[in-house]
């Protein structure tokens, strides 16, 4: 118990299947205060999936994921509350603003106030553009307003599936600048992604799939 | 670790819903046009009779605003979870039960209450006896709520599925068929002038059920079609 | 209890099990269906009232039974698989759904054909042929949902809570509709439930509730066998089973 207790996020042993087809077995690894796990592995391999079973929106075949020695399906919102996850998807609502849909989604883990979102966004660059709907912003725009939320969200993990995608050169840069400043504050980073990273803080380690 | 409280998660989710729906009031509204339009197919179909209108009356309301009611559960989560904003509720601190009953209740302020508002119209054009229209509203308001509720379990359960819209109603219907017993059963009383407080109560109480298992069936039901 | 839910739950122990006790309960269930129905067909005496027409309810009343004893078995399995995620449990559910709903159809049918003589018509809105019917579309939503989930977990997931939920809504319904019943028809003749039903009549029935029983029961190990070879079609241990028999 103590040597699990020890480990902020340990995967032991996950499995997933879909139809006939095995994901992927046998996947076990830890994270701690301060790192970040790179998960690489071919199109398809279930890297998405992993990601799923990781942060419990699905129930691996067989095995168990702990957050701080608990098992997350027994202690589900200490865990999430500890979470923020950008899926592929932006998960933006296309008639609210970037403000709106920053507000909403960290309203319901955090005492939010306006100033913090707009500290956020302008971190990302996106000053000008808070009060437009999101359907009029670009895919590199909505994936920088997710990026404000992980930032303004103040949760201990990350987990980022292809945050790259869709940015420009400038945006790559900021991806690689928060993850390095999360680490060093001793957050943890779960990064799914085809690119090699630029993080140089913290210990970044490498896990492959399939 | 701390996040805000139930009550709050309940508010801001009623708020965003409200004011995306007010966005597209147009889309909010297609179920009440279609439970007024349902009501006139039947003058059309039957006859404009007054007598035989009349007789029919509490049964064609009572069928209409279920029907309108399935037409309403369709829409209910299938935007958030296309755009991936379910999967993020589902990843929030609070509990998916209340974040989905908020959703639910800002459903049936757009959806339910409209139907219950435009009873008593409904109600005249079909000849329903005038003092049979308030014990209408209230089983309505009763009644309405509990097929919003049934509605939604079975929607966070067929959600993302390609057949999904007949296979939807296949699913609901047998489920909210008491009410539309207890319903149409309150209206018939009250046309005869007989008491309706038995009905009533007996709505009611399947108004608590409902409000109490229905917000857990879904949110387990919404884990299973997020898996 | 919970040792014994999981040595159940191992599909090829219950594969032995029910591969033995298949054949006894199907053979059970032929005796017992033949002599009750040289009990009810030839032994038992008319009807004051109905004559012989009555005799169909050596078919209806076993199959309106089994139609809920479906349901409610359906339902456990379901909730047996879900709580504890044993497969075993969600096969019997889904192999148990097409049986009660034959079931189901059977009581509709027999209390159709009856009809016909007590009322003079095929169809009444009877409280218990109501609910038969209400039972039999929850039986088609059920089988539907699984049908229109492509992925198997997420089938059983689903179809479970589907059961559950409607597990807990068949008394109201139920009653609901029986109450609606009383109020439109309180002429309505109740057609079991006589107290006073003759020992010659009733032998048989219970002789043909046992027999239907143990039919179902032989059937739904026989299903269940089926949906294990496909889901386990990949698996070692079924193919040495299959190698060796």
């Amino acid at each position: 118990m103590s040597e699990s207790a020890a480990r902020v996020l340990r995967a032991d042993g996950l499995e997933l299947w879909r139809g006939d087809r095995r994901l992927f077995t046998g996947v076990s690894f830890h994270l701690d205060d301060g790192e970040l796990l790179h998960i690489v592995g071919p199109n398809g391999c279930g890297k998405t999936s992993l990601l799923r079973v990781l942060c419990g929106l699905t129930l691996p075949e067989t095995g168990e994921v702990y957050w701080e020695g608990r098992k997350i399906r027994r202690a589900r919102a200490d865990f999430h509350a500890s979470l923020c996850y950008l899926g592929h998807r932006e998960s933006l609502k296309a008639d609210l603003t970037a403000e709106e849909n920053l507000h909403f989604q960290l309203g319901l883990r955090t005492w939010i106030s306006e100033a913090d979102v707009h500290g956020a966004l302008e971190r990302v660059g996106l000053t000008r553009q808070r009060t437009v709907p999101a359907r009029s912003l670009s895919a590199g725009q909505k994936r920088r307003v997710s990026l404000a939320k992980a930032l303004a969200s103040g949760a201990r993990l990350w987990v980022l599936d292809e945050p790259y995608t869709n940015l420009d050169v400038d945006g790559r840069a900021l991806v690689d600048e928060m993850m390095g400043q999360h680490l060093e504050k001793g957050g943890l980073v779960l990064l799914v992604a085809h690119q090699s990273h630029g993080v140089h803080a913290g210990i970044t380690r490498r896990l492959e799939l399939g | 670790m701390e996040w805000p409280g139930l009550a709050t998660a309940f508010w801001l989710q009623l708020v965003r819903d409200l004011r995306l729906a007010f966005r597209h009031i147009g889309q909010a509204a297609n179920p009440l046009m279609f439970f007024v339009m349902v009501t006139t197919l039947f003058p059309l179909a039957l006859s404009p009779a007054p007598e035989q209108l009349a007789s029919i009356a509490p049964g064609v309301i009572w069928v209409s605003a279920l029907l309108a009611s399935l037409l309403a559960a369709e829409s209910l989560f299938r935007q958030d979870v296309e755009d991936g904003t379910m999967e993020q509720l589902a990843l929030s601190p609070q509990p998916l039960s209340i974040l989905l009953l908020a959703k639910t209740t800002a459903h049936w302020l757009m959806t339910g209450l409209p139907l219950v508002i435009m009873a008593p119209i409904v109600g005249h054009a079909l000849f329903l006896a005038p003092e049979a229209v308030p014990a209408t509203m209230l089983a309505l308001l009763l009644a309405t709520p509990v097929l919003s509720l049934a509605g939604a379990v079975m929607a966070a359960l067929t959600v993302g599925l390609r057949r999904g819209g007949g296979l939807l109603s296949l699913l609901i219907l047998p489920i909210v068929m008491p009410v539309l017993i207890f319903g149409a059963r309150a209206t018939d009383l009250a046309v005869q002038g007989l008491d309706t407080a038995g009905v009533i109560y007996l709505l009611s109480a399947v108004l608590l059920l409902a409000v109490s298992l229905a917000p857990a069936g879904m949110a387990a039901a919404m884990r299973i079609s997020l898996d | 209890m919970f040792e014994f839910i999981h040595k159940m739950g191992s599909p090829p122990h219950f594969w032995r099990l029910s591969g033995a006790l298949a054949p006894w309960l199907g053979w059970a269930s032929l005796l017992l269906i033949v002599a009750g129905l040289i009990g009810g067909m030839v032994l038992a005496p008319e009807d004051y009232q109905q004559k012989d027409a009555f005799r169909i309810i050596y078919f209806h009343v076993p199959s309106a039974w089994l139609s809920m004893f479906a349901y409610v078995i359906m339902a456990t399995a379901a909730a047996i698989g879900l709580v504890w995620r044993i497969k075993l449990a969600h096969s019997v559910a889904a192999a148990c759904a097409p049986i009660g709903a034959s079931f189901t159809f059977l009581a509709l049918a027999t209390g159709s054909i009856w009809g016909k003589p007590m009322w003079g018509t095929w169809w009444v809105w009877d409280a218990r042929l109501t609910s038969e019917l209400v039972l039999l579309f929850l039986y088609f939503g059920y089988m539907a949902l699984r049908a229109a989930i492509d992925d198997e977990t997420r089938a059983d997931r689903a179809s479970a809570l589907l059961a559950i939920i409607g597990v807990i809504n068949i008394p109201i319904i139920k009653y609901s509709v029986e109450w609606w019943n009383t109020l439109h028809q309180p002429a309505t003749i109740s057609k079991l439930g006589k107290p006073s039903m003759d020992s010659a009549m009733l032998m048989p029935l219970l002789i043909m509730w046992l027999g239907f029983t143990c039919y179902f029961v032989a059937v739904l190990l026989i299903r269940t066998r089926a949906e294990i070879l496909a889901r386990e079609r990949n698996k070692k241990w079924l193919r040495d089973v299959l190698g060796s028999g």
